[in-house]
């Protein structure tokens, strides 16, 4: 089998896009003022930009409100089932590496029904990028409690307050060996599109975790990070090479002991204290302790996380297909002859 | 004085077990047996039985591993009810398979291995050899650890490592009593051992030899020859299920042109087919071993709607966690190859054993209104040609298509007489092209499928998946006709596959007494016994089902052109069941779920019950 006549990866100039060359003619069924609204035109914008066809974009997702996303975006898509976009994806990355691949997942669709296969996608490092919609909350069904639901929250299956202890996406992510982790949220575009973009760059797995509100059943989830009067204070930006500086300067994050500290500048220390954002830091602690604090005890880190540089799954796949085409030739009839054969004359 | 070697019976047909314990090599011995037996032309037919254990303990009961094989100088279709000769190479070995040697049959003992404590662990107070119990045998005691020492004498290896070689001086006897050729044997010691440990190569070959030389020397009953089978002409090679199912997948994806994807999770006893398959990366064969078997459909999934040949294999607790994924490739209408290598269940229920429990399963087992084609192999060979048309079909009618083998097809073997590739049906693949305008979901007039479009293509964009689809656009409909309509529309092509499938054969009488239907590993012991019964005066005919979803259109008229129908099966009524809902018709079930493939006396006698109602 050989690959030449895959799609893909063509070299004809490519088209001039707009945003509504990204959008299908199926009316979108979110609620009026949900937070995935805000993503979709963000991502819409975005594709324009890349220097990607159209029709080597696939959005693969699983099920719930986010993973809705496909069937408005003028590409290829496959809605998938629930949980299970990523074990798609990796099925349809390796038949063709030349697509782009994304997946569009939710807290519940990719970390609870879903977890298994997103360890197994992050690991592996296949070239694909994965958008997972958090809003604390299971939308679709109406309203349960999610994996990174907080501890005492009160939803129709938790009346008396959720007793499950919630875990953190970046975490999860970085502890399955993700080559490319980051935050954002879904109404600031630009930081949410530059985010995605560096995704996009990055060959590996990206894992971005975007905030996305549930103004049905979660409303407000975020809004300590993401309101305008707060957001200075409660957000970490992460930039590489910079500073690790919030609340307009004032404060910063040190590491004693390899442990993160809030520091206000002037009173427990000054800036030579506040540590230097290393996004592509060979050692994982720093990124991890990150991705363990939020408000408010701390900022809550936005931006890339960390990102490493590690062979593709599907390049070392091929890289031994090639290998073994060079060894071997494929002929099936001697493939059938295999092993001892015999005749039998006619008699 | 006339030595065995002069005198030499004919025999038609004679069967043979290998027992001891899973570190005694007994596999290997009975595969070693197998191939020498090919080559010396016999028809045969194998049955390895093995513990689900890895290493149960050393000498205990559940440890014991058999392969029976049975050859002949005329068509074979079982690996034999009884065994004429078993070798024994430990108590344990002895006690569970006392059962499966025919009364006066030869049993061929280590009686190195009957020591005090091996005994126990067999749970003999006393030891068989020394009372009454085995007089209805011809009991031969032999000292096979003692001799297997013994010959290799001389060479520098501990008397431990020694030992380990007394397989082949039970394979050396035994080549030495029905005289097949050793060549290939001593070919494969080399092959396997001279680079690497020259001393164990020629430990082992001087073991196989002094097995021969015991053989000629003792008086084990004169030397037996089972001629050559009268064989159609042709190149043959001896090949197990697994192995068939492998090849067949890999020709339908140079015939087709589409690179095969196997999306798969290790269980017993499929694993096989991802050992084999990830061996052939010369022909573009992607092999993923996914998380679990949810991971290894959807993948698959993902490959098929890249353009690629999606396949996953399984067997019953991995097919039953795929469910919901095959509704997805139903209802995005995606070519799927779903191999299940059936075993004993429920559960976990018999990892190693045989059983065919989940044709209802592969026909009904999903949500919603959802057939699936359901294609069957009928012995180790057949899985090859059985495979390939279950792929074409999954093409050929844009479907998820189950393939059934079981673990009797899957680990059994039997020559197989090698097709030429360029006489294998066409797999025709009809990809979109750029230009072409196309809704994803317009469909082919004859066939109902739809076209494949293959993410990449220009101008042909489009979104798919599990919510119900508007007719032809494909885009998500909730409309209450649509649904009723999409849901008929799936069904009718699923059903229109019977115009693919030849007419129903039935071997034997054209009409008659009894028709005995069955499917999967039942063909040889039914395809046996419809021929005893009809030695014995039954007007009856075997008609093997390869096609169990769609049914062959002809099959309800071929049925009742006979009395009786019959259905064998190794579970409690599956096809029986189908037969009765689809036809009215009465279909009497003959049942067994004993891991083990039938007997074919038992399965003579309840054709001549049968046969006797009015
Ligand atoms: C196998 C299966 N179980 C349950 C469901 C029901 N279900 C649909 S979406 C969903 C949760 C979605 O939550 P999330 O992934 O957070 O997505 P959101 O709707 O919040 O965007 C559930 C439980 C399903 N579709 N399939
Ligand atoms: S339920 Fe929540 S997440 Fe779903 S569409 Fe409505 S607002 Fe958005
Ligand atoms: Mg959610």
């Amino acid at each position: 089998m050989s690959d030449h006549d895959l799609p893909g990866g063509h070299d004809e100039p490519l088209p001039k896009y707009t945003k509504d060359d990204f959008t299908t003619d199926q009316d979108v069924r979110w609620c009026p003022g949900c937070g995935d609204y805000a993503v979709l035109a963000t991502v819409q914008k975005l594709m324009a930009e890349l220097p990607v066809r159209r029709e080597d974009h696939v959005f693969v997702s699983g099920i719930g409100c986010s993973s809705r996303f496909p069937y408005y975006m003028n590409t290829y898509g496959f809605h998938t089932i629930h949980g299970r976009a990523t074990a798609v994806a990796s099925g349809l990355k390796i038949t063709n590496p030349n697509l782009h691949v994304w997946i569009v997942t939710g807290d519940g669709d990719g970390l609870s029904i879903g977890g298994n296969h997103l360890m197994h996608l992050l690991r592996r490092n296949f070239d694909v990028t994965v958008l997972l919609f958090n809003n604390r909350i299971y939308g679709l069904t109406k309203g349960q409690y999610s994996p990174t639901s907080e501890l005492g929250k009160r939803t129709k299956s938790t009346p008396m307050g959720s007793i499950d202890y919630p875990l953190s996406p970046l975490a999860v992510a970085l502890g399955s060996g993700a080559s490319f982790v980051g935050r954002s949220y879904d109404v600031d575009g630009k930081h949410l599109s530059g985010l995605i973009r560096q995704a996009w760059e990055h060959k590996g797995t990206s894992f971005i975790e975007i905030y996305q509100n549930c103004n049905i059943f979660n409303d407000g989830a975020f809004t300590s990070v993401t309101e305008k009067a707060s957001k200075d204070a409660a957000q970490l930006r992460l930039e590489h090479g910079k500073k690790m500086l919030f609340d307009g300067g004032r404060k910063g994050i040190a590491f004693q002991e390899g442990r993160p500290v809030v520091i206000t500048l002037g009173v427990d220390g000054t800036e030579e204290d506040v540590a230097t954002h290393d996004a592509f830091d060979a050692d994982i602690s720093r990124a991890f302790a990150l991705a363990n604090v939020q408000v408010p005890e701390y900022p809550t880190p936005m931006g890339l996380l960390r990102a490493v540089s590690r062979p593709t799954y599907e390049s070392l796949l091929h890289a031994q297909i090639d290998e073994a085409q060079k060894k071997k030739k494929a002929d099936l009839h001697a493939l059938l002859h295999g092993g001892y054969t015999w005749k039998v004359e006619d008699h | 004085m006339t030595t065995a070697a002069h005198i030499r019976r004919e025999l038609d047909a004679v069967t043979i077990r290998f027992a001891g314990d899973s570190g005694d090599g007994m596999q290997l011995a009975g595969e070693q047996f197998t191939s020498a037996t090919a080559v010396a032309g016999n028809d045969l037919a194998t049955l390895p039985d093995f513990p689900a254990e890895i290493r149960a303990p050393a000498g205990s009961l559940p440890g014991v591993s058999a392969f029976q094989i049975q050859f002949a100088s005329t068509d074979i279709f079982t690996p034999g009810d009884e065994a004429d000769v078993l070798v024994c190479m430990n108590p344990a070995a002895l006690k569970t398979n006392l059962n499966t040697v025919r009364r006066g049959g030869t049993i061929i003992v280590n009686s190195d291995a009957f020591t005090e404590t091996n005994l126990k662990k067999a749970g003999y107070a006393v030891s068989p050899l020394d009372d009454e119990s085995l007089k209805e045998y011809a009991i031969h005691k032999v000292p096979i650890e003692t001799l297997t020492i013994e010959a290799t004498k001389g060479l520098e290896i501990p008397s431990r490592t020694a030992k380990t070689c007394k397989n082949f001086f039970a394979l050396g006897l035994m080549y030495h009593m029905y005289q097949r050729p050793m060549e290939e044997t001593l070919a494969f010691i080399d092959a396997k051992f001279l680079a690497k440990t020259p001393l164990i190569a020629e430990a082992n070959k001087r073991v196989l030899n002094a097995g021969w030389n015991f053989g000629d020397t003792a008086e084990l009953g004169s030397g037996f020859v089972v001629p050559p089978a009268r064989i159609s002409p042709g190149t043959y090679r001896n090949i197990r299920g697994n192995d068939a199912l492998a090849l067949g997948i890999v020709a339908a994806s140079v015939r087709s042109g589409l690179p095969v994807f196997l999306g798969a999770y290790p269980i017993t006893p499929a694993s096989d087919v991802l050992h084999v398959l990830s061996q052939y990366k010369h022909f573009g064969v992607r092999t993923f071993q996914a998380e679990d078997e949810i991971a290894g459909v959807c993948a698959a999934i993902g490959a098929s709607f890249g353009g690629g040949l999606g396949v996953t294999i399984s067997s019953g607790p991995g097919i039953a966690l795929k469910t919901e994924a095959l509704g997805l490739a139903h209802m995005t209408e995606l070519p799927l190859l779903v191999c299940n290598v059936q075993r004993g269940g429920p559960s976990t229920g018999l990892p190693t054993k045989t059983e065919q429990a989940d044709l209802f399963q592969a026909i009904f087992g999903r949500n919603g209104e959802c057939p699936i084609p359901v294609i069957a192999a009928a012995t180790p060979a057949d899985a090859f040609e059985s495979v390939y048309e279950a792929a074409r079909i999954a093409i050929k009618y844009m479907t998820p298509v189950f393939f059934l083998s079981d673990g009797y097809i899957a680990n059994g073997s039997e020559p197989w007489k090698i097709p030429d590739p360029d006489s294998l049906p066409p797999i025709d693949v009809n990809f979109v092209k750029t230009g072409e305008t196309v809704q994803p979901y317009e469909r082919d007039p004859v066939t109902l499928a739809r076209r494949w479009v293959k993410p990449g293509t220009p101008g042909l964009e489009h979104r798919i998946g599990g919510l119900e689809k508007a007719d032809k656009t494909g885009n998500i409909s909730y409309d209450p006709d649509n649904h009723d309509k999409m849901t008929r529309i799936r069904a009718e092509k699923v059903a229109r596959i019977a115009q693919e499938i030849p007419p129903t054969e039935t071997a034997g009488d054209p009409d008659g007494d009894v028709v005995v239907v069955g499917w999967g590993s039942t063909y040889g012991s039914i395809e046996a016994a419809v021929r005893a019964a009809r030695l014995r005066g039954v007007r009856a005919a075997h008609v093997h089902l390869r096609y169990l979803n769609p049914l062959p259109s002809d099959l309800e008229s071929v049925l009742r052109r006979f009395r009786k129908v019959l259905v064998p099966e190794i579970n409690l009524g599956q096809l029986s069941f189908i037969l009765r809902g689809k036809y009215l018709i009465d279909a009497r079930g003959f049942n067994q779920v004993r891991g083990q493939p039938f007997k074919v006396a038992a399965l003579t006698q309840a054709i001549m019950n049968l046969s006797e109602e009015t």
